[in-house]
């Protein structure tokens, strides 16, 4: 883990209010895995005063990171005035990423949204090309361009809600599809809490792994203010886990979806 | 000229530089080990501990403010067994200084986890958390009334065998009273301030930020109300004082330092940059250099009154 003083390579809109940043910082990319994340600081003055985290979506071997973010707060828009030549501090690679599926198992990933940032670095550590990798997004104009980010023959298959594009319907009603009487298959997972709330029950119930990626507002990054805690299911010892330092990826069971 | 003096004694502590690590910002500082060594530090405050473990509160647990966060954590902590059995080892290891911040919800376990501290050198000094929920007085905070802060004092101060350090509340009428009050009682050292009781709505939803409703305000807001209290505590006790309240780099450190704190500690900084104590140390160092002074004891307390 490094804090470093990255040189920002490019930051480019990609679809409205979605931003696509790449910063040079070899020690975080070499160290990066998937499902991991880091703290960039959005201003080098008191105001807004805390790092954001971002999901790593992509290492380079020329030493760079890629993050896609959306522009929400006061924070995200600062970023999104950053140009290229700028430096910016960020922190990483921080947290506990996917564990890759065994040699028997058949990965899935899923996501929702903007949840689709850490599995396209997932996918990428998989590099099979048969890979299932399915996104869901509320609506066509929601859609994540993935073009210049994912390697050609990634190959992700698409739903809408409303069904103005792809698959009509919900990413979790695609996934009940893919993993039905399918016990060999370990699901990715990143994405809005309901629909990860959605996919943890599915898979806990008909007995099929699977790993999700949460968000938290967070001050440290560290396990230090225990500030981003998401509650742990009863077979858990401990009554939350620290999103920072003990995810942000979780096995699904080890959380109380009730309670998140 | 020669590399200048930071060490200082705060009474019977003493210190390699006045820049402490707060507690609840810096974990058990291995949290912190990957980017600075816990023993460049004057030393370090570990996470409030109390006699049994605590989960803490339901999230969300933080948000961020104008210059500043809220949080409401609830005191969440491995407990006086863990700590000893899991946390300590590590922290023997430290060449610098170990204060334990400690509280109870009672004044009995106040002293209870200071008698479960006795005899472990690595520790060099109790911070008592006199801002946490009284249970037995219907959740009013023990650090708001000062008969209560001195008894909470006296209870910490009669277990324990090494100095005690009462960590003010700023959520007072007037804090000088409860600063003389802990003095009175036992204490050898007072710290503030600790965070300002606040909230936070979500206009949308209409709903409290925060699970917990209220938070604890910390952070570069908070300077000027912190550094005041300093000022004015420095005056109305004998005792020596440690600075705390959105410190963020060596100048606001050395406010504090003018002002007549002993030492300061760093918070919420550590959160934003987890090298800052590293760079206050680093700036205060310069500071002296650039202009001529020897040691930091020189700047401490040497504020200029324009009252006098």
């Amino acid at each position: 883990m490094t804090e470093d003083n990255a040189r920002i390579i490019f930051n480019r809109q990609i679809a409205p209010k979605i931003m696509h940043m790449g910063v040079f910082s070899p020690e975080i990319a070499s160290e990066a895995s998937p499902g991991q994340f880091v703290m960039f600081r959005v201003s080098s003055g008191r105001d807004p005063l805390l790092r954001r985290p971002f999901s790593i979506c992509r290492t380079l071997g020329d030493g760079s990171i890629d993050i896609v973010y959306s522009v929400v707060g006061r924070g995200t828009d600062l970023m999104s005035h950053m140009v290229k030549g700028d430096r910016v501090s960020v922190m990483g690679p921080l947290g506990q990423g996917y564990r890759l599926p065994d040699e028997n198992q058949t990965p899935v990933l899923v996501s929702g949204g903007m949840g689709i940032a850490p599995l396209i670095f997932l996918a990428h550590a998989i590099n099979d090309p048969g890979l299932t990798f399915i996104a869901g997004f509320s609506t066509a104009s929601k859609i994540i361009p993935t073009d210049n980010i994912c390697h050609s023959d990634l190959n992700i298959k698409i739903a809408t809600d409303d069904g103005s594009y792809g698959y009509h319907g919900f990413v979790t009603d695609l996934l009940a599809n893919v993993i039905k009487g399918r016990n060999d298959t370990v699901v990715y997972a990143c994405g809005p809490v309901g629909m990860l709330r959605k996919t943890a029950l599915m898979t806990i119930r008909s007995g099929v792994d699977c790993q999700v990626s949460l968000e938290s507002t967070m001050a440290c990054g560290l396990g230090a203010c225990q500030g981003c805690v998401v509650p742990a299911s009863q077979d858990v010892a401990l009554a939350y886990f620290n999103v920072c330092k003990d995810g942000p990826v979780f096995f699904a069971n080890r959380i109380d979806w009730k309670g998140l | 000229m020669s590399m200048p003096d930071l060490a200082v004694s705060v009474g019977p502590l003493k210190l390699k530089n006045p820049v402490l690590a707060a507690s609840g910002t810096f974990g058990y500082g291995e949290e912190f080990s990957e980017i600075v060594s816990p023993d460049l530090l004057g030393g370090i405050v570990v996470k409030g501990l109390s006699l049994r473990p605590m989960p803490g509160n339901p999230p969300p647990r933080i948000v961020e403010t104008p210059c500043g966060m809220l949080n409401a954590i609830g005191l969440a902590n491995v407990g006086l067994d863990a700590f000893v059995r899991d946390k300590l080892p590590y922290l023997e290891r430290l060449d610098t200084a170990v204060i334990v911040n400690i509280y109870g919800h009672t004044i009995h376990e106040y002293g209870a986890v200071a008698r479960g501290l006795r005899g472990i050198d690595a520790i060099s000094a109790l911070e008592v958390n006199v801002s946490c929920p009284n249970v037995e007085s219907g959740g009013l905070a023990f650090g708001t009334d000062p008969d209560v802060s001195a008894q909470v004092t006296e209870a910490v101060a009669r277990e324990a065998d090494k100095p005690v350090i009462v960590k003010l509340s700023p959520n007072v009428t007037d804090i000088t009273s409860v600063a003389i009050a802990v003095e009175r009682a036992g204490a050898d050292i007072v710290s503030l301030i600790n965070t300002l009781t606040g909230m936070s709505i979500d206009i949308e939803q209409r709903i409290p930020q925060l699970a917990n409703i209220t938070g604890g305000l910390s952070g570069p807001a908070i300077r000027p109300v912190a550094l005041y209290m300093v000022y004015r505590v420095v005056r109305a006790v004998h005792i020596p004082v440690i600075g705390i309240g959105g410190i963020m780099d060596y100048k606001d450190a050395l406010e504090f330092l003018i002002a007549g704190a002993k030492a300061v500690q760093v918070g919420t900084a550590n959160f934003v940059d987890p090298g800052v104590c590293m760079k206050i140390i680093g700036g205060l160092t310069d500071f002296l250099k650039n202009h001529e002074i020897n040691c930091i004891d020189e700047i401490i307390g040497s504020l200029n009154d324009r009252m006098a």
